[in-house]
């Protein structure tokens, strides 16, 4: 099966139903995007799908074919992206740092759906967990980020 | 600390299905992908220090902290390589390190990469031991450190008067360079690394001036806060090996029983990508090609599990259930082993005008580290065992890993990546780690072998925080003021499972937050009454603290509200003798805008109230305000001020980072967190039955260091144990209900 990762056309050969986070991580290769829980729990495996922000852990990979896939890896190459993560370093979120993919795929795809989110579109959207507790850092940030 | 030393486990790991490996991998042949510094070629290095520095520096007879070259790597592009005793887990300590040492050696901590050194006695900076916990990192090492960084700037400075021809107190550094006045030549750091390299380390080079210092007591930005923000840094569960294979367990349900037949053995092989099965100690395996594979097959099979031998060590029993427990605490009846004594409690107790008691209890916390356990094992050639894995102990895990192996420790390398959080859970613990297993299936299967635990078998397997219960008996004298407490904390602390404790002492774990408050109660007796837990329990973020400051500190204003006073005015009156903690709690009474207890009406309509604790953790004091209210029976935390005295301090920005995720841990036990066993089992193995705090749910945090120049304490831990307090005197204040049992998601709030 096919799938556009990053822009780029990847053959595959896991099982249909594997989910779209371990042929990520161990087909492909990339593991910035995280294991957290497998249970669609925690989101640290939060890719964009399609532009959607999306749980890869229950996420089987033969529901993406063909679809554009972004991880973390290619944050860089989006301009929203890349607002997101300079707000990120410029508010010191990381604290293990094991979450921060998925949180900043998730307030980028926030970002690039409403530009200008409100307190209540913020807290909609960031629902990813953090076991260090980043959050009250996650929010500023994403605000910062929209107002960049 | 022998944790982990099942004697017969080679005996026992069935040795079979080691198949060829003959099936295609698609696994990348670059070798070590990720390794911190896979990227930096370092040049020129202080007297080279080894790629293996455990074996060199384990024969070293120096000073543990003082060999230079062990520590500290400098390439001609004035990138510093500092190999750090501490291993990173978001506390910020790689920063902390980078400032300590680049303050002294006169380099930009942003020129530095931080990684955590490999075993060897040069990095037994914690009282001559070595472990990242204790939120003991800094304050153990900050002497140390600093003493290292300026020998180095002295070995630079000596090379360069050697190569100019000049003398040396002709020569002044500034950020990565030495610096000749009277000529204006400059050498760059790293073109004197090579000659500074052949200098013997110097005694005593001169400090800096605290009045000069630049790095340390700044906010200085965390090192790897881009790396984490773009999804580059790498943990242990990101490394991949040439020729690896994966795999994954399923564990016995309960600690003690062991793999017997297996229904579905060979359909199980039979799947996609598995490579073979094997049976481990209280667990089965299978390896695989890829993880999902290898994780899909390990649930899928259909295994006959023993009941434990007679014989057996640290036994789930079946019948085993957290209200069982809760009960058997309750009944524990005391004195117990004494912990503290001043006065005569006893008899103040008897003449009192009026006495108060209560029991309060906590329950069986998880980690719920976001990284799942991992361990990547790889058997050499020449005998020597390479294993990649998250720890808090290079040491520790070095001298297991050797056991478990059959092999002298010295021939076992320990790589201790990066955490994706710990919070205690990384030490040794039995059956709690996955190496072991690694070991033995890298060794069945004769290729390296990376092992992962799903969050499942992680829930079935984390050493947990210990439940707790505490009685508390205090007596009120005629003018309103405290004259008498009697406490006893029941159960088992980490300390006393791990390390021991003398016959009829307490367990300082058990009671640490119960005895050491500061408050002038003229007559005190705190005890530890010793009931051992079945389940597997650790050291989780503050230890005893996070449950024993919440009963003390919650049993305080049921005092309070018994002597018909105020609970921070009789905090304070507590404390007039005590200006360090009297100072810190009006420091959080100015931060919060003056002390207010209500319950009052808030602006947006809402009705609130306030609670206070004090906690000592850790070497640093602690003074916490919470405000609630309540929706739907349920409590919400508007905001914390945390006023935090740990001394000195290195970082102010690190140190708010970590109070705020200590007020989020503290905050998430008090409101949400709970293993519940039953019939010898963790009722929850995800997230979905044991929730964590959510970001609704997490409050304004407030903070203000205090820098009262005692001596330094810790910063990780000791923010949190204030919070579950706060939190329950507050909520006691707003509605009249007194919480003696966590989480408060067990109690609907409010008007019935």
């Amino acid at each position: 099966m096919e799938l556009i990762i990053n822009g780029t056309p990847r053959r595959v050969n896991s099982e249909a139903d594997t989910p779209l986070l371990w042929v990520i991580r161990d087909e492909l290769g990339l593991t910035g995007t995280k294991y957290g829980c497998g249970a669609a729990q925690c989101g640290a495996c939060t890719v964009l799908v399609d532009g959607q922000p999306t749980r890869s852990c229950v996420t089987p990979v033969e529901s993406v074919a063909g679809l554009p896939v972004t991880t973390i890896e290619a944050i860089g190459e989006d301009p929203v992206g890349r607002r997101v993560v300079e707000a990120w370093v410029a508010a010191q979120v990381p604290q293990c740092g094991y979450c921060q993919s998925g949180q900043v795929m998730a307030a980028t795809a926030l970002l690039k759906q409403t530009p200008r989110p409100t307190e209540e579109d913020i807290a909609a959207a960031m629902t990813n967990l953090c076991r260090c507790g980043t959050y009250n850092a996650i929010a500023a940030a994403t605000r910062q980020a929209a107002q960049g | 600390m022998d944790a982990i030393t099942p004697p017969a486990l080679v005996e026992a790991l069935a040795l079979r299905d080691a198949l060829p490996a003959d099936r295609p991998l698609n696994l990348s042949r670059r070798g070590l992908l990720g390794a911190s510094l896979g990227a930096l070629v370092l040049g020129v290095a202080l007297r080279g220090a080894p790629a293996r520095a455990q074996a060199a520096a384990a024969g070293g007879a120096a000073k543990p902290g003082t060999r230079v070259p062990a520590f500290l790597e400098i390439r001609p592009d004035g990138a510093i390589l500092l190999r750090s005793p501490f291993v990173e887990g978001g506390q910020g300590v790689s920063t902390a390190m980078a400032q300590i040492v680049g303050e002294e050696l006169d380099a930009d901590p942003a020129r530095f990469v931080v990684e955590c050194a490999p075993p060897g006695a040069d990095y037994m900076v914690v009282n001559g031991r070595r472990l990242t916990g204790g939120s003991f990192s800094v304050r153990s090492s900050y002497a140390t450190m600093r003493q290292l960084g300026a020998s180095a700037r002295r070995m630079l400075l000596q090379a360069a008067a050697t190569r100019l021809g000049v003398p040396l107190d002709s020569l002044s550094t500034e950020p990565g360079r030495v610096v000749h006045a009277g000529s204006g030549r400059t050498l760059d750091y790293g073109a004197l690394a090579a000659e500074a390299a052949a200098l013997p380390v110097p005694d005593g080079a001169p400090l800096r001036a605290e009045a000069d210092f630049r790095y340390i007591g700044k906010p200085v930005a965390r090192l790897d806060a881009r790396e984490k923000s773009t999804g580059k840094a790498v943990y242990a569960i990101d490394l991949a090996v040439e020729g690896m294979l994966q795999a994954a367990v399923q564990h016995a349900p309960r600690l003690g029983c062991e793999p017997g037949a297996i229904a579905n053995e060979a359909a199980v092989k039979a799947m996609p990508g598995v490579h073979s099965i094997h049976r481990l100690p209280g667990a089965v395996a299978v390896v695989a090609d890829r993880w999902w594979r290898a994780r899909r097959a390990a649930e899928t099979l259909e295994v006959a599990w023993s009941e434990p031998a007679a014989d057996a060590r640290n036994v789930m029993p079946a019948d085993f259930s957290s209200d069982g427990m809760r009960a058997a605490l309750a009944a524990a009846s005391g004195p117990g082993n004494t912990a503290e004594t001043v006065g005569d409690a006893a008899t103040a107790l008897k003449g009192a005008a009026r006495t108060v008691e209560a029991s309060y209890d906590a329950p069986y916390l998880a980690h719920g580290q976001l990284e799942p356990p991992s361990a990547i094992a790889r058997w050499n050639a020449d005998g020597t065992l390479d294993l990649w894995l998250p720890n808090q102990a290079p040491e520790m895990f070095q001298r297991v890993a050797a056991q478990v192996a059959g092999i002298a420790p010295e021939k076992v390398n320990i790589h201790s990546p990066m955490l994706g959080g710990f919070f205690g859970r990384h030490f040794l613990y039995d059956a709690a780690s996955p190496f072991p297993q690694a070991i033995q299936l890298a060794k069945a299967v004769g290729r390296p072998v990376k092992l992962i635990w799903s969050r499942e078998e992680e829930f079935l397997r984390d050493a947990l925080r210990p439940m707790g219960l505490a009685r508390f008996r205090a007596g009120i004298g005629a003018d309103g003021l405290p004259v008498a407490l009697e406490a006893e904390a029941v159960g088992e602390g980490p300390i006393g499972r791990w390390f021991g404790t003398k016959p009829g002492a307490a367990d300082p774990s058990a009671v640490e937050g119960i005895s050491g408050k500061p408050y002038a109660i003229p007559n005190r007796q705190v005890a530890h009454v010793p009931l051992r837990n079945p389940a597997v329990i650790g050291f989780w973020r503050s230890v005893g603290h996070s449950m024993n400051d919440f009963f003390y500190e919650a049993f305080f204003d049921e005092m309070a509200d018994a002597a018909g006073q105020d609970p921070y005015a009789l905090r304070l009156r507590l404390l007039a003798e005590k200006p360090r903690h009297k100072a810190l709690l009006e420091a959080v009474g100015a931060l919060s805008g003056g002390w207010k207890r209500g319950p009052y009406e808030a602006a947006d309509g809402t009705r609130r109230a306030r609670g206070v604790a004090m906690a000592s953790p850790f070497g640093s004091e602690v003074a916490t305000i919470a405000e609630v209210s309540l929706k739907e029976g349920e409590v919400v935390v508007h905001d914390v001020w945390v006023a935090i005295d740990p001394g000195r301090i290195v970082n102010p920005a690190i140190i708010e980072a970590q109070v705020n995720s200590a007020v989020a841990l503290g905050l998430s036990s008090a409101l949400l967190e709970e293993v519940v066993y039953a019939d010898g089992a963790p009722q929850a193995r995800n997230f979905d039955g044991y929730p964590i705090l959510p970001p609704d749910r997490m409050p304004r945090v407030h903070v203000r260091i205090v820098e009262s120049g005692a001596p330094m304490g810790g910063i990780g831990e000791p923010g949190l144990p204030g919070v579950p307090p706060a939190v329950v005197n507050a909520v006691a204040a707003l509605t009249g209900q007194r919480i003696r049992s966590l989480p408060l998601s067990k109690t609907r709030l409010g008007a019935a």
